[in-house]
């Protein structure tokens, strides 16, 4: 007898490709027929109208408010108003200045892709910050000052949470060195700072460093507005900073320690070339987190009367020439902001699963 | 000498020493320069204001308030307010999170990718952008009073808010609120006497939607039980605004929609993560000694899910009684808006008025610790 081989035969219609896709996901039983058109239905209720709103009855062409006549959104008024969502009251023959750091975040933005090394990153971001800082308040290399009061916008948004970052990095990692020490003083210090600014809103920071702060010291001591918010929004970013670390730190197995002092290496040398490194690799999707959390953070700046971007709808659309464009300018501005974070968050989950490897 | 100085012990003690003397004469120096210009600028000192008047309005507030109050009614109305506002936005992102991310994890795929298009979407626009955006444009343009959209002539939306009967508990207020704790007494023991039942002989029993009928009954029969009915408090139209029934304003509608909508998509996360943190060992093994999907999710996955979940969707909690202070954005009443803000602006006394505002949010941040220690105690795995 010979057994010959029977091909196999092809599966169901009914159970491959699309149809096989749709029966699978969509329509597995009546309860998921029914929810799967409910999903349709509610997509069908909300990108039609927005769709047409924001594109097909949308004015994209003209000058004046007069040029938007139907129903749609008018983009005319970010487009006349789009130097003061960029730049603030930013001088414009000095637009060139806010346009270098612009570029020059995209250029730093492309050079993140590629270092691979954190500290590089770091030291990169922070120069990047510095530049930022004499191209924008001038004073250096001939360049002319502008006062902080004409900062705004986007600018102002970027500069905040760069600012914010940096100085907040330092602060934390002291504090969360602290938090981990067996010194009883330093602990108790670094703790009831982290769970005291970890106990109230950012609000209350910002008004205590834009109303209590000039108090602290002596007359004559002035400090300018944004500087005020820069301090609050930095001492705040701090605290949490340092929890993130402090999970870094205690994901660090203790022969680690005890091989650093084996090898005899001083406190810091310890803690800054073999904990540190490590501790950060671990912490840094959470640091990635808690950085979008200060860019949304930045709007608040706006109610102790700085014109960050979201100020900056307000602000123009109670222009007389173009009354009534505000869910133009929030729209817009929504925009902006999502994309920013929603750009850091999936960077924070790229990273994420490119430190899981090793666990996996 | 050097040797000492070498001595860890030593090197620790004066290390701290330094930072004691360096923080006590930091302290000194903001302290002595803090009091000159309090001096200088002729502000005063100590809590005796909050037993004068404020002389301003305040236009929702849950106590009786005129402008004869004190600014310490003023700090009262702005932190229940905080309270009210961050109860109502606690319970409806809890049921809007839990829907997300039990639609997140839902094996229909267009429920899923909506589920997932909603947590990327608003947890990555500013919470201050959201609050503002639903009061300057979702609820700006509604109609006005006259024009109000409304339901069963009863309910009415319009740019003053949402309007809704209210209802005035007579003597019978009472009798609902003992039917309350004795549904809620009744529902514990009844179902730990189930479970007790169920270690000794087996005998399983789903109680779930016979708890949620006796607290729902259980209050309305004692107040059938009560001497007099509800009288509901109907809003009508006189002149050109609404009299009568309750008056959800703009303001709170707007945060309550902005931090249920932002907060909704972190709950739904940790509800996600929880889930998906039950090993999927666990599941098959629940299946393989023959427990059904449900008595698996119940008896196996949710414990362990629950156990991970809790703890963030708690820190949810207590960020959105700190998010709730950008209502002042807004103007809603809440303690940071009357008390840091307008009663602040009045007194100048920035100091005292900031500690005490800030004091507010630590008070509740301690209690909602303390909840989450007594939580992951009650709730940390027994073994033997």
């Amino acid at each position: 007898m010979v057994y010959e081989k029977v091909n196999e035969k092809p599966a169901p219609i009914t159970s491959k490709g699309i149809i096989g896709w749709l029966r699978e996901n969509l329509f597995s039983s009546p309860l998921n027929s029914a929810m799967t058109f409910l999903g349709f239905y509610f997509l069908y209720l909300i990108i039609p109208p927005f769709v047409k709103w924001a594109i097909i009855d949308a004015h994209f062409v003209g000058n004046s408010r007069a040029d938007c006549t139907g129903t749609g959104a008018c983009w005319l008024f970010i487009k006349a108003k789009l130097d003061m969502y960029m730049y603030g009251f930013y001088p414009l023959d000095l637009h060139w200045r806010p346009n270098t750091v612009y570029v020059l975040f995209g250029v730093l933005i492309l050079a993140f892709k590629f270092i691979k090394n954190n500290m590089a990153k770091i030291v990169l971001f922070t120069l990047y910050m510095i530049l930022v800082f004499i191209l924008i308040r001038g004073g250096y290399f001939g360049l002319s000052v502008v006062d902080t009061n004409k900062w705004g916008g986007l600018m102002l948004t970027i500069i905040v949470a760069g600012v914010g970052i940096i100085a907040s990095f330092p602060i934390g990692i002291v504090l969360a060195f602290g938090r981990q020490s067996n010194l009883p003083i330093i602990k108790s210090v670094s703790v009831t700072y982290i769970e005291f600014i970890r106990g109230v809103p950012l609000i209350t920071i910002l008004f205590m460093s834009s109303v209590i702060l000039p108090l602290f010291f002596p007359e004559g001591v002035t400090f300018d507005k944004l500087l005020r918010a820069l301090i609050g929004i930095s001492f705040f970013q701090a605290a949490y900073i340092a929890e993130i670390i402090r999970g870094g730190l205690q994901s660090i197995q203790k022969g680690q320690y005890e091989a650093a002092d084996a090898i005899g290496l001083s406190y810091w040398q310890k803690m800054l070339l073999v904990i540190l490194p490590q501790a950060l690799k671990v912490a840094i999707p959470n640091l990635v987190g808690s950085f979008i959390a200060l860019f949304q953070d930045t709007t608040l700046v706006l109610i102790i009367g700085l014109f960050d971007l979201l100020a900056m709808v307000q602000l123009t659309s109670s222009d007389i020439h173009w009354l009534g464009f505000e869910k133009e300018g929030y729209v817009f501005v929504t925009i902006v902001f999502w994309v920013f974070c929603f750009a850091m968050s999936k960077y924070s989950k790229s990273l994420e699963n490119r430190f899981n490897t090793d666990l996996k | 000498m050097l040797s000492i100085l070498r001595n860890q012990k030593v090197r620790g003690i004066l290390f701290q020493l330094l930072t004691v003397i360096g923080l006590v004469a930091f302290l000194w120096y903001i302290g002595t320069n803090t009091l000159h210009n309090i001096e200088q600028r002729g502000i005063r000192t100590g809590f005796a204001f909050l037993d004068t008047t404020a002389g301003f309005a305040i236009n929702e507030s849950p106590i009786s308030y005129s402008e004869a109050s004190t600014y310490w009614t003023v700090f009262e109305v702005g932190v229940l307010n905080t309270l009210i506002v961050s109860f109502w936005a606690i319970v409806l992102s809890t049921i809007l999170g839990l829907i997300i991310g039990v639609a997140r994890l839902s094996k229909n795929w267009i429920i899923a990718k909506l589920a997932s298009a909603y947590i990327d979407t608003f947890r990555n626009i500013p919470i201050l952008l959201q609050i503002l955006f639903w009061y300057n444009v979702v609820l700006a343009t509604l109609p006005p009073p006259r024009k109000s959209i409304e339901f069963f002539n009863s309910i009415f939306i319009n740019n003053r808010g949402i309007i809704v009967p209210k209802p005035i508990f007579g003597a019978s207020g009472i009798y609902v609120v003992v039917g309350i704790i004795v549904a809620i007494l009744a529902v514990y023991f009844i179902n730990r006497w189930l479970n007790k039942r169920q270690e000794e002989t087996g005998e399983e029993f789903f109680f779930l939607p016979w708890g949620i009928l006796i607290l729902l009954v259980t209050p309305y029969l004692f107040y059938l039980l009560g001497p007099d009915k509800i009288v509901w408090n109907m809003p009508h139209l006189k002149g050109f605004n609404f009299r009568g029934g309750k008056v959800f304003s703009p303001e709170f509608l707007a945060l309550v929609f902005a931090l249920t909508i932002y907060t909704a998509t972190f709950i739904a996360e940790a509800i996600r993560s929880g889930i998906e943190a039950v090993k999927k060992g666990q599941k098959e093994a629940a299946t393989s000694i023959g427990l059904s999907p449900y008595q698996s999710l119940k008896l196996v996955v949710l414990p362990q899910a629950i156990r991970i979940a809790i703890p963030p969707t708690i820190n949810q909690y207590l960020n959105v009684v700190k998010n709730s202070s950008l209502a002042t954005a807004i103007g809603y009443p809440e303690v940071v808006t009357v008390f840091a803000g307008t009663a602040l602006n009045q007194v100048g006394q920035a100091i005292e008025m900031i500690s005490m505002t800030m004091a507010v949010y630590l008070v509740v941040s301690l209690l909602v610790s303390m909840l989450l220690n007594w939580i992951n105690h009650k709730m940390k795995i027994k073994e033997r």
